[in-house]
């Protein structure tokens, strides 16, 4: 018989891939049922105004038009859409506005008809009577007095305002050298997955039934979030995420479409289907980002920082989403990075604008947070003159103080971060790039590089740390069944849309039980086949779900050790899984197959004592902390003096998020991680006027960057592992994308430090850079 | 309006109403949903097909313009259940995640190998101007055109 390879560590081609490029994946807008109706809805063009009327009878009379609704239709019909984290300031969130609009996009009316292009006609009819009103667009201008108010209830733009002070600051800011002031601005972003967001909804009235596909991260979270809207029992709601064409957070929430898509169907009987067009998508969906910080860094000459406060004005868009206040948090609670810097005080003010709502975005508040220790490293060493690698040797937590609390109260689990900066100084050749810049500078070359060092906080997380409306904690659960054939169902709590769970979940099974790779068929997804679990987010896939799976596996294991044990007479701790075997641990010559062992579960003709028939087992594990990858990224850029416009000449990533299970796919999402990054820095911002009209409704506006727009990435891993979970993983989701962003700033800034430019505010765009030049050329 | 389209080899006659997009009238009426709509305007490349052995974007081309022209879509490519080279150097190489551009860039990329079966990084850059990635940073993409450009160039030669 042939010898099972082992699989965990190995480069594994992923199992999700033969359907996915083929042709074969069903995304929601795939979905096909009979008699299904399709449904458009018309939305604001106005950042502010009172609805004063709506008139949709000739929307109504078109032929193939079966239903037309505006807000008026929906009201006291459905629940205000969830936000779940704390605000002094929570406003009811309708499906479709009511009495005013309050962002470009916000939706309301929609028309269902027989295909999406009649319902689009229908769209065309309806009038509407606005009164267009002064719209908040800056978020620092949200509290100015005389501003308009958006939410009339509160009589104030104010989210939240929270702080965390800190006397200790004060006392450092007394002693220091030096404090150094400055202002950061992390930009608005649009997530923009290749595929928009999509729901088809199909009531069974017979069974009082309800299945929804959405496109989403969170499956059951959804499922409970619209059963409560549409006043349903949770085990009358089905929520199937389907292929899903990414998510990057934009699709961990809950949307006005995916409720209404839901009252249509149950209203109307008929299955119908609403898909994202991507002007929507980039109007409608949630935004990330959108913070300024006005920073005091307190520092000593020889680099050391002693304290940092930060002052935040976040922008929270119009209305709050499911998580829209959480995120700034994490940019507070992060914003000293990889250091030991031991005093930290900041304050939030969350503002209402007339825009889309932030929410959580690819890194969720550890990019911006990333930004700010990695912009202060460079402030730091360009003010006592002194190199920004020595700045960041200077303040390292040091490798021996792990576990190590921060100044915000954090546990950073493990780390090594000379680790990464000196693996990424050699693989750049640190010493002799800085030559060649001081050789090109001669020639009047401007090469800049640039480094940052980023840590994260993932795998999200203890319970505790999750707001305590969100129905469902941080914990993540696992199925593990062994089918009477010996082939293995897996059927996870997490929602991986891209992540390829499927495969890695398969390496974990194959080599705890002996068996193949493709024995093993992953299950996600469907609220009807799989045990709640939480989903997908925050680099949790594999570093929550990853342990519930192998406790999961161990049940099982310590289960067929038992059986085995009876029909070997040999102690079951002295028995593996070898081979599709259950073999002695000192003489694997000495096995039962494994399909003996399990037709003894399932046949059960001897029953064996202290064991119930079946091979099936669930876990549901609650995570004790959180884990906290690392690692350095440095880039080198040219930047040309006539044009504005940066060129990489390298990029060079070094990455520790604990034990890999997957080298393959590890490589993939820091790639992808790092070109969203690099979009931040150089390419990428959501832009409205100062009517509050959205500019960048396209992506021939918002400029999500090109294959010949981003370098040739240089990939090497550090492994520390965690210690905080049985595989030791730390989650590789979003590294990339919080490492890339300063990496890349630094570099242009460090290009145009001898034109003595030292900030500017992204996206690098080559207008921006040239324009500094130019201005810096004059002064 | 009548029509016949010969799609990955099959000839397709239908009554179709003449501003139905082409990217619609392959997923709705001839119910192949491997080619995906990202953003209806051309920039995303979701919807690339290959008409008439070029790629365009069916997600901006009316299906009657394409009234009596052969169609290659991502279901076509596969022969006698083999995968195409590309396929399989999407597969080999991790050159997806989500897995939404896929077929468009699969169907950018055979075009561009039919024009250029040596490729530079360079070149298969520029080539995917029309196409865009959020999962990959491109890099995966690169190396799995540059897989199938090599497997394509050795079945030549053998």
């Amino acid at each position: 018989m042939a010898v099972i390879p082992k699989f965990v560590g190995e480069r594994i081609k992923r199992r999700e891939d033969p359907r996915l490029v083929s042709g074969q994946g069903i995304y929601v807008d795939d979905v096909r049922l009979p008699g299904m109706l399709s449904a458009v809805l018309l939305r604001s063009p106005y950042a502010h105004a009172k609805l004063n009327s709506i008139d949709v009878s000739k929307a109504r009379a078109l032929r193939g038009v079966v239903a037309v609704l505006s807000g008026n239709d929906l009201k006291d019909k459905m629940g205000s859409l969830p936000c779940v984290a704390p605000a002094d300031h929570v406003p009811f969130h309708p499906v479709l506005a009511q009495g005013k609009v309050r962002y470009v996009g916000e939706g309301v009316a929609v028309a269902v008809a027989t295909d999406s292009y009649l319902a689009q006609d229908a769209i065309d009819l309806i009038e509407i009577d606005y009164d267009p009103l002064d719209a908040v667009v800056d978020p620092e201008k949200a509290l100015a007095p005389g501003a308009p108010i958006i939410h009339d209830e509160f009589g104030t733009n104010s989210v939240t305002f929270a702080q965390v002070p800190n006397p200790a600051v004060d006392e450092a800011m007394r002693k220091a050298d030096k404090i150094i002031k400055f202002r950061i601005a992390n930009q608005r972003l649009a997530p923009v997955p290749m595929e928009a967001r999509g729901v088809v909804a199909k009531w069974e009235a017979g069974y009082k039934q309800l299945t929804i596909w959405s496109s989403t991260q969170i499956p059951h979270l959804l499922r409970s979030q619209l059963a409560e809207m549409l006043k349903l029992g949770e085990n009358k709601v089905r929520v199937i995420a389907p292929e899903v064409g990414g998510g990057f957070g934009c699709k961990l929430n809950v949307y006005a479409e995916e409720a209404l898509t839901a009252y249509l169907a149950m209203t109307l009987g008929r299955p119908v289907k609403w898909i994202e067009r991507r002007r929507e998508n980039m109007s409608g969906t949630t935004h990330g980002r959108d913070q300024i910080t006005y920073l005091e860094v307190a520092a000593q000459k020889d680099g050391t920082v002693l304290a940092m406060k930060g002052r935040f004005i976040c922008d929270m868009g119009a209305y709050l989403h499911l998580l829209t206040p959480a995120i700034p948090g994490f940019s507070g609670l992060m914003m000293t990075g990889c250091y030991k810097i031991p005093a930290l005080a900041f304050e939030q003010q969350m503002v209402f604008t007339n825009k889309m709502a932030t929410d959580a975005y690819r890194g969720a508040g550890r990019p911006e947070a990333c930004y700010i220790a990695e912009r202060t490293m460079e402030m730091v060493a360009a003010e006592f003159g002194l190199d920004p690698a020595d700045v960041r040797r200077k303040n390292f937590i040091a490798k021996e103080t792990f576990p190590a609390t921060t100044a915000a109260g954090l546990v950073y689990d493990s780390g090594d971060y000379n680790l990464t900066l000196d693996k990424a100084l050699a693989a750049i050749d640190y010493k002799k790039v800085r030559a060649e810049q001081a050789q090109a500078l001669k020639q009047g070359r401007y090469i800049g590089i640039g480094i940052a060092s980023y840590v994260e906080i993932c795998g999200l997380g203890p319970s505790a740390l999750l707001p305590p409306k969100l129905k469902g904690g941080g914990w993540e659960s696992a199925t593990v069944r062994i089918e009477p054939d010996s082939k293995v169902t897996v059927l996870t709590g997490v929602s991986p849309h891209g992540q390829g769970q499927e495969t890695t979940f398969a390496q974990l099974v194959a080599d705890a039980l002996g068996i193949d790779i493709d024995d093993i068929s992953v299950v996600h997804g469907d609220t009807a086949m799989v045990q709640y679990g939480i989903g997908t987010f925050g680099s949790r896939g594999t570093t929550v779900g990853g342990p519930a799976l192998m406790i999961t596996v161990a049940k099982l294991q310590d289960k067929m050790k038992k059986i085995a044990s009876t029909m070997m007479e040999v102690p079951p701790d002295q028995l593996t899984f070898v081979n599709r075997t259950i073999a002695m641990v000192s003489d694997a010559s000495k096995s039962i197959p494994l399909q003996q062992v399990v037709d003894a579960a399932y046949g059960y003709k001897q029953p064996i004592p202290g064991v119930d028939p079946g091979l099936d087992e669930t876990s549901f594990y609650e995570p004790s902390a959180c884990t906290f990858p690392f690692g350095t990224h440095v880039a080198v850029v040219e930047v040309d003096p006539e044009t504005g416009v940066v060129k990489f000449l390298r990029y060079v990533a070094i990455d520790d998020c604990g034990k890999i299970i997957s080298p393959l796919l590890v490589e993939g999402q820091i790639h992808g991680g790092i070109a969203q990054g690099i979009a931040q820095a150089l390419y990428e911002e959501v832009v409205y006027d100062e009517n509050g009209q959205l500019i960048t409704a396209s992506l021939m506006d918002y400029a999500v960057p090109k294959a010949h727009m981003l370098p040739h990435y240089e990939l090497e891993s550090t492994v520390t592992p965690s210690p905080v979970n049985i595989l030791g993983v730390k989650g590789v989701g979003e590294a990339g994308t919080i490492g890339s962003t300063p990496c890349v700033v630094n570099a242009v800034l460090d290009a145009l430090k001898p034109l003595g430019i030292h900030e500017l505010d992204m996206p690098l765009k080559p207008e921006k850079v040239w324009r500094a030049i130019q201005e810096a050329r004059k002064a | 309006m009548q029509l016949t389209i010969t799609i990955n080899g099959q000839r397709h006659s239908d009554d179709v109403e003449p501003r139905m997009l082409l990217v619609h009238y392959l997923r709705d009426v001839a119910q192949l949903t491997g080619t995906h709509v990202g953003c209806e305007t051309s920039l995303c490349g979701a919807c690339t097909v290959l008409m008439n052995g070029s790629a365009i974007k069916s997600c901006t081309t009316l299906a009657v313009q394409a009234d009596g022209c052969q169609i290659t879509t991502i279901e076509g490519l596969a022969k006698d259940g083999k995968m195409h080279p590309l396929q399989e150097g999407f597969w080999e190489e991790h050159g997806l995640q989500c897995g939404y551009c896929t077929p468009g860039m699969i169907m950018t990329a055979t075009d561009l190998l039919s024009r250029n079966p040596s490729p530079t990084e360079a070149q298969i850059r520029e080539a995917l101007e029309g196409n865009l990635c959020r999962c990959t940073g491109y890099q995966h993409i690169i190396k799995a055109i540059q897989y199938a450009a090599e497997k394509m160039r050795s079945a030549k030669s053998a």
